[in-house]
């Protein structure tokens, strides 16, 4: 075997493993900037993961009253893994007039 | 501008004397001074809430303004070392000094609910007359850019606190 068809076979079973997946988790972004959550809304689903990148030089966190906290410590990222579907409001423990919103689609 | 600056300050009663003699236009090294001494201020005040309060939200309060006002008086310190800017001590300097020595000796004397109204009372004050000359005096007086850029976040920190401790003071009511 040539080694390109090597390399070809390879590649096909890589994009045949993650093709059988039938929705491929995503991972969205949302960044911190002079307190401001951007952008303030957004949509995904279960199983995706929302990353907080912060550039503040201030701690942040990205809380849901009575559910989950995650803590975005100055110039950090943290990330959060969306577990249940529905809207939910988060906001900043820290500084409470940030929000953001997250509608969260069922798997 | 500086009378409006003095309007503003003695409006809350933060200062009895008139801040800047008038037409002076504060140095960066003062603008530096000023900011720092303002962050120890509400710095010093939280730690007291912190000891005193018996209240949540009040404590909770007092250690978001001992986290924001440490880290950006942390980054104002990192920015005059790269600057090397001395920070100078001048009227307006004292002035914040003297007039928190005294709110924080009254204060001192209050207790329980009595307190926590005080204390979140003055955050609300104190709050505004800083914003008011940051935006009015200190941001517009900056000449270096940097200097002015950390100003400028501090302004949108201070105006989410002032948002917060309104917030706080309705809760108390």
């Amino acid at each position: 075997m040539v080694p390109g068809c090597k390399s070809f076979a390879f590649l096909a079973a890589v994009l045949g493993a993650t093709g059988s997946i039938p929705a491929h988790a995503e991972t969205i972004r949302v960044s911190i900037d002079k307190l401001m959550f951007s952008p303030v809304n957004i949509s995904a689903k279960v199983g995706d993961t929302i990353e907080w990148v912060n550039a503040d030089i201030l701690a942040h966190t990205a809380t849901v009253k009575g559910d989950w906290d995650v803590t975005i410590p100055p110039k950090k990222t943290a990330s959060y893994v969306l577990k249940k579907a529905g809207d939910v409001d988060y906001y900043c423990r820290f500084h409470p007039n940030m929000k953001g919103h997250i509608t969260i689609a069922p798997k | 501008m500086f009378v409006r600056l003095s309007a503003a300050v003695a409006a809350v009663g933060l200062l009895a004397s008139p801040v800047f003699a008038q037409g002076a236009k504060p140095t960066d090294p003062q603008i530096a001074h000023i900011a720092y001494t303002a962050g120890v201020i509400d710095v010093t005040a939280a730690k007291q809430a912190i000891k005193k309060s018996k209240n949540k939200e009040v404590v909770a309060f007092a250690k978001d303004m001992v986290r924001d006002h440490e880290a950006v008086n942390k980054q104002a310190l990192a920015l005059v070392k790269k600057l090397k800017v001395t920070p100078e001590d001048n009227d307006t300097s004292r002035s914040l000094a003297k007039q928190a020595k005294d709110k924080l000796a009254e204060l001192g004397k209050l207790k329980g609910a009595a307190y926590d109204k005080a204390y979140v009372a003055n955050e609300v004050a104190y709050h505004k007359t800083v914003d008011g000359a940051l935006q009015s005096v200190l941001i517009p007086s900056a000449s270096n850019a940097e200097l002015k850029g950390l100003l400028q976040t501090g302004l949108k920190i201070f105006e989410g606190h002032l948002q917060h401790a309104e917030h706080v003071a309705a809760e108390l009511k």
